[in-house]
Formats: structure tokens, sequence, C-alpha cells
């Protein structure tokens, strides 16, 4: 068997193939929580842009959403924790302040979804620039106010941990390490799974799905046969903002404690990537994501310990950069090679006038 | 109507000032709101954190130290300038792709990418004369922004994928990119930190006080370039063309793809020029976390000015003004410069519910805030050229 391997890892080029292939094997249980949890972000974003771009409204202001709810969160529990961070909930680490940081972070990304929604929906404007509008308020506001919060360096309430499985169980070949990536996580990096289930089910099962498509798809006839679309629309715009700012929360309070200006480094783009490779579904996007992130986990893996052989000579002549710029390169690719077979609704970013009723 | 006058009272003062109040009115006024808007947050935001004095005359306070800086003195005037050049460079590259329908949000990348390109042929001319350094210097930034502009374009025209994201992840791979050519290839040997050497005889002359360099003249004549291109040639005409109507563009025989990639490179070449003036007028040599705002301030300055080339100038003055001034507010008033990201937005907020505006202020016979950009959501997604 060895032999075979060091024959096959031999041969030229061709080679480094089989390398890789045997560094992945090998890494792979190591780095697979990694993977959920650096998806995490990119499928809630994918989320959002699905809930809203199904009903026709496209939302290029997540990323906004998504670092407004990670300040908001952040900061509500700096101003709580001193009264309430020491209630402890006894589950995922979790305190009181945190739990309503999570709360307002998830308000705050319905109160910037309103707005999109009103601006796309009610006034009428181009859906693109409503979205650049609100990703310039949100990182100038976030950053303007983290500036001045930054100079007392408060302490916050501290962050969602992760899930402890037994030892054993972890230990299972296989089994062992698919349980580990999805149960060895914090509430919210699980609640993605739960969640993408649910919205596929919905969406494409339920009389609420099939209203949304039909406002995507054909608003003129969807309001023919008695569906309200403004509302229609403004509902989803308001839930994708939940999704979106479950995501922003996911980065300054389960995978680090604290926020940074500028955190969410266009994973709210990454996201709507995600969403078209995936075809507008929630199950696709999250393999999307699942594809996008395990670039940035396997990067990661790589920096930290490189492979034997060649394939480690060649990678570890590559500038560390190259890594922080692998995810966006893989979705650059990845979308530039699906994106002309995935057909996106067919209202999808047109404003819709009610005809008149007289 | 108006050509239906006689000629003398189309000119008379009165018809012009009611034609410059409409293509003012609806700027002023969000200007205006957004300043108050500003003002409101920065009452606020005192409410808001714990420890900060409370004095509800800061917002003046931080006005006047903005004002002060970007018009207080010559020195201050001519700061302004060169805050303004580059972001017309950026203005005409967002504006320029605009008229195509073509969104590129990504001139920050394309900014960076130019920069990078002209240090690294500006150190290495820098021996050489002044002329024939500084040419090379700029070129380098042009054709460097110019590719990074053809990477949208072209794939946006052969698979449909949509600048708007692509571009953005140009954005982050241009980050990357200098990071490492500066912190490796372009290092200058015996400095503790990573910086490159300096650009030397590449470096743009210095023409009014004590920064106001040639990159202000290089702004104008780019501004002239573009008008001239835009509105006197063929390929203006079917940029244009192709912006508003696609369809249209097509039965007509021009050929939207070859139009994507011609618009979005000379968009990135724009962009990469203003890369190029910011590190030839001003820093002279680049650091690896080089950045600055004007990637993404040009997309405001595009919108305010209404895609046009002579509006993107008044808007880019405006934002110049806003960011040479926002130093000094920091420093006097202890106002973070995030704020004029946050008036920034809100300008543009106004301009885009200018109907509501309107109706608000009943201003009657105003132009519209936002143009020329209905057709950049239309092609969201693979319903993008397709011919």
């Amino acid at each position: 068997m060895d032999a075979l391997v060091s024959a096959l890892y031999g041969i030229p080029i061709v080679g480094l193939v089989f390398q890789l292939g045997g560094y992945l094997i090998a890494v792979l249980p190591s780095i697979a929580p990694g993977i959920l949890q650096a998806a995490t972000p990119i499928a809630f974003a994918a989320l959002c842009g699905v809930m809203c771009e199904r009903a026709g409204v496209v939302n290029i202001g997540i990323e906004g959403i998504m670092i407004t709810a990670a300040f908001v969160g952040w900061y509500t529990g700096v101003l709580l924790a001193p009264s309430m961070g020491s209630v402890d909930l006894g589950l995922f680490g979790a305190n009181l302040a945190l739990v309503i940081g999570l709360i307002v972070a998830l308000l705050s990304g319905v109160v910037v979804s309103a707005l999109h929604a009103w601006l796309s929906i009610s006034v009428r404007a181009d859906q693109i620039i409503s979205g650049t509008i609100i990703n310039i308020a949100a990182f100038g506001l976030t950053g303007y106010l983290n500036n001045l919060i930054s100079k007392t360096s408060p302490n916050g309430a501290g962050s969602f941990t992760q899930f402890r499985l037994p030892r054993e169980v972890l230990d299972l070949p296989i089994v062992g390490w698919i349980i580990g990536m999805f149960l060895n996580q914090g509430p919210i990096a699980m609640s993605v799974i739960v969640i993408v289930v649910v919205f596929q089910v919905l969406l494409f099962r339920s009389r609420w799905g099939l209203r949304s498509r039909a406002v995507g798809e054909h608003p003129r006839a969807a309001e023919t046969v008695g569906i309200d679309v403004i509302r229609v629309r403004y509902r989803n715009v308001l839930l994708g903002g939940v999704f979106a700012a479950l995501g922003g929360a996911y980065l300054s309070m389960e995978a680090t404690n604290s926020f940074q200006q500028g955190m969410t480094t266009g994973r709210g783009f990454i996201g709507l990537a995600a969403m078209i490779v995936g075809r507008w579904s929630p199950v696709g996007a999250f393999g999307a994501a699942l594809l996008f992130s395990s670039s940035t986990a396997l990067g990661n893996s790589i920096k930290f310990s490189l492979p034997s052989g060649d394939l480690g000579t060649i990678l570890g002549s590559l500038p560390d950069q190259f890594y922080d710029a692998l995810p966006y390169l893989v979705t650059i690719v990845i979308l530039a090679g699906v994106v002309g077979r995935s057909v996106p609704p067919a209202a999808d970013g047109q404003p819709y006038e009610r005809e008149a009723t007289t | 109507m108006s050509e239906a006058r006689p000629r003398s009272e189309r000119w008379a003062p009165r018809q012009v000032a009611r034609r410059v109040w409409s293509v003012i009115a609806l700027p002023l006024i969000s200007i205006l709101l957004a300043l108050i808007v500003g003002a409101i947050v920065i009452i606020a935001s005192q409410l808001v954190l714990p420890g900060a004095q409370f004095n509800l005359l800061l917002p003046l306070t931080a006005y006047s130290a903005l004002l002060q800086g970007a018009f207080g003195s010559f020195d201050a005037i001519v700061d302004t300038l060169v805050a303004t050049a580059p972001l017309v460079l950026g203005g005409l590259s967002v504006g320029f792709a605009f008229k195509a329908g073509l969104f590129n949000i990504g001139a920050q990348g394309q900014f960076l990418l130019g920069a990078l390109a002209s240090v690294a042929v500006g150190v290495a001319v820098a021996g050489s004369s002044p002329l024939v350094a500084i040419s090379l210097a700029l070129l380098a930034g042009l054709l460097a922004g110019a590719a990074w502009g053809f990477i949208p374009g072209f794939l946006k025209a052969v698979s449909g994928a949509h600048e708007v994201v692509v571009t953005i992840m140009l954005n982050y791979i241009a980050i990357a990119v200098i990071a490492a050519v500066v912190g490796g290839p372009l290092r200058q040997q015996g400095r503790p930190e990573a910086i490159t050497p300096d650009v030397g005889n590449a470096a743009l002359p210095i023409l009014i006080g004590n920064s106001g360099h040639a990159g202000i003249v290089l702004a104008l004549v780019a501004v002239a370039f573009i008008a001239w291109l835009l509105f006197r040639t063929t390929l203006g005409f079917e940029v244009r063309t192709v912006g508003a109507n696609p369809d249209a563009a097509r039965y007509a025989g021009m050929r939207p793809r070859l139009l994507t990639m011609l618009t979005m490179s000379i968009a990135g070449g724009l962009a990469g020029l203003a890369g190029a003036v910011v590190v030839l007028g001003v820093t002279h040599l680049m650091t690896p976390s080089f950045g600055t705002t004007v990637g993404f301030d040009s997309i405001a300055v595009a919108l305010l000015g209404r895609t046009n080339p002579v509006g993107i100038v008044f808007a880019a003055l405006l934002f110049g003004a806003l960011r040479a001034g926002a130093t000094l507010m920091q420093i006097e008033a202890g106002i973070p410069v995030e704020l004029i990201d946050v008036l920034q937005a809100t300008i543009l907020l106004f301009l885009v519910a200018a109907p509501v505006l309107r109706r608000v202020f009943r201003l009657r016979g105003v132009k519209t805030g936002i143009e020329s950009t209905e057709t950049i959501t239309k092609t969201y997604g693979s319903e993008t050229v397709t011919g």
C-alpha cells in the first residue's frame, strides 16, 4: 500500500494531484468543523439573498446588514454585560447579556432591511443602488461608532461556545468527523443546518413559498389571483434581514468575542455568489457556501501544516497572501463557470407598480 | 419646449437660473439634509456612548472645523484639490461604466492595482529623466487598472457573471496582491518595515502651493477626454445606447459583449490612473496596507454627478473637500472621519428617494436624483448581455 502511494506520488505533475488528494483525505477530519464555521456567515448571507430574490427584490446590501448586526450585537453585550453578564444560562456558554445582544442584533438587521425594502419596493429606486447606499451607510456608521467606543476598549459579553461532544464519539472513523462537523459547533453555526432544511421545505412545499416564488416570477399574475405583491415582498426582505443579521452576529458573538471594523470582509457578496451558484435554492446555496468555505479552511490548514513532498514545496513557496485571496479567487472561478446555467427569478430586481384600479 | 422660444429669451437670466436650479435643486437639498442627519448622528452618538460629555453644539464645532480644513487657507484649498483629483478620475471610471449600464463597484481594486503598477515601474525608472519616468509610471497605472477592469468585463461577456460580485472579489484580491508584492519583490532592502523605495523622478511635479501636483491637471484632461469620447464619438454613442437599451443596441448591429469588455477596461484604466496619481503625486511610495477610500467614494461621486463628466467634477470637489477637511474635524472636534461615509450615504439616500423629496418640498420641473442607472439592476443575474 505504502509502495503504491509513493509510486503514485512520484509521477511528475500528475503525482501532485495524488498528493493533493492524499493531503485532503488526511486533513479533512480535522478541518471539517472549520469548514462549517467558515460557511456559516456565507450561508446566512446566501439565505438572505434567496429570501429576497425569490420574491423579486435584489439585495446587495447584505454585507451592510451583517456588519450592522455584528456591531449592534456586540455593543449591546458591552452595555448589558455589567448587569446581566453573570446570569449564566448553562448552555453554549451563554449569559443573559449575550442572548439579549443576539436578539437586538437580529432586530437591527430587520431595521436595516426595512430601509432597503422601503427604497426598493415603495420608492421603486434602483435596487442595486439602494443596496450600495446601505453598505456605505452601515460601514460608515459602525466605523464611526466603533472609533468612538474603542478608545475605552470595553469588555463585551463574551461569545457563544461550542457544544462539547464526548471524545469517544468524535474518534469514530468517518461517522465521528461528520458528527463533529455538525455538532461540535456553537448555536448559530448549528442553527444554519436546521434553517436551511426548513427554508427549503417551506419555499417549495408551502403556500407561503408558492406565493413568494409567484411574486418573484410574475408579480402581475400573482396580483391577479389575489396575492398582495407589495406585502409579500416586504415580508420576505424583512425576514431576509434576520438571516443576514444571524450571519453578522455569528462573526462578533460566536466566531470571535468582539467587533472589528469591516470584519465581514466581503462575505455578504460571497453569499450572493453562493446563492447564484446554488440556483436560488436554500440547499444549493448552502452547498455552494460549503464549497467556498472549504477553500478558506484548506488555506488555513496549509498555512498551519504543509503537505509533504513536492506539493508542499510548491505550496510553501507561495506567499501567505495567496491563501488570504483564495476564497475570493475560488468564488470568481466557480461563479464564472456556473452562472450561465443558473437562471434567476424572472421578475428579479424589477420594481412592481400596481395597475390603476379604476 | 425651450427650442420653440427665440434664442434671446432662452438665455435670459430668469431662464438660465431656472435651468440651473432644475439641475442643482435636488443635490443641494440632499446635501443640506445630509448635514442635518450628520448633526443628529453626532448628537445621538453622545447619548449612546457612556462617559461622553453631552454637547449640543458639537455638530457646529465639527462642521466649522470641516469647513476650515477644506477651505480655510490657501494650503487647505490646495489639499482639497489634491484630494479631488483622484476622485474625479475614479468618478469618471464609475460614471463611464454606468453609461453602459455596468456597475463598476470595483474601482477600489483597480485603483489599488494601478497604484501598485505605477510604483513598481516608477521605482524601476526612478533615475531616468522626469518626462520619461512620469509617462511610463502613469501608463503602467493606466494599463494595470485596465487589466483589472477587463477581468469582470470579460467574465460578464462570456459567462454572464455579474460584475458586482466579481469586482468586489477582485477588490479583496487586490489587497492581498499589494500586501504580497510590497512585502516581497518590491520591498526596499535594509529597512525594518516593509515599504517600497521612492519613485524618484517619476514623482509628479508640484504646480500650486506645497502639495498641488500635476495630477489635478491630468484629472481635468481626463474629464475633457471622457466627455469627448462619450458625446462626440461612435464608441461613446454605442456605449450610451447599450446602457439605455441593450436590445435596441443589438438590433442596431452593435456588439454588447465587446462593448462590455471595452467599457470595463476603460473604466478600470481611469481608476488605475487615479491610483497612479495618488502614489506619484502624494505618497511617492507604498506600504503593504496601502489603501484609501478613493475607490468607494468614486461611486458616490459618479451618482451625485449624475454620471455626467462635468457633474462628476463638482461632486468630486464636494467629497474631496469633505475628505480634506475631515482630518481637522477629527483633531478639533474628536469626530471620527467615518462621519464622511455617513454623510455620503445620506446624500445618496436622499437622491435615490428623489420622488419623495419632490413631493415633500413641492419641487416641480427639477430633474431626477440619479440618472442612467436603470439598466444595471435589469441586467442582474444571467439575463446579461446576450448577443
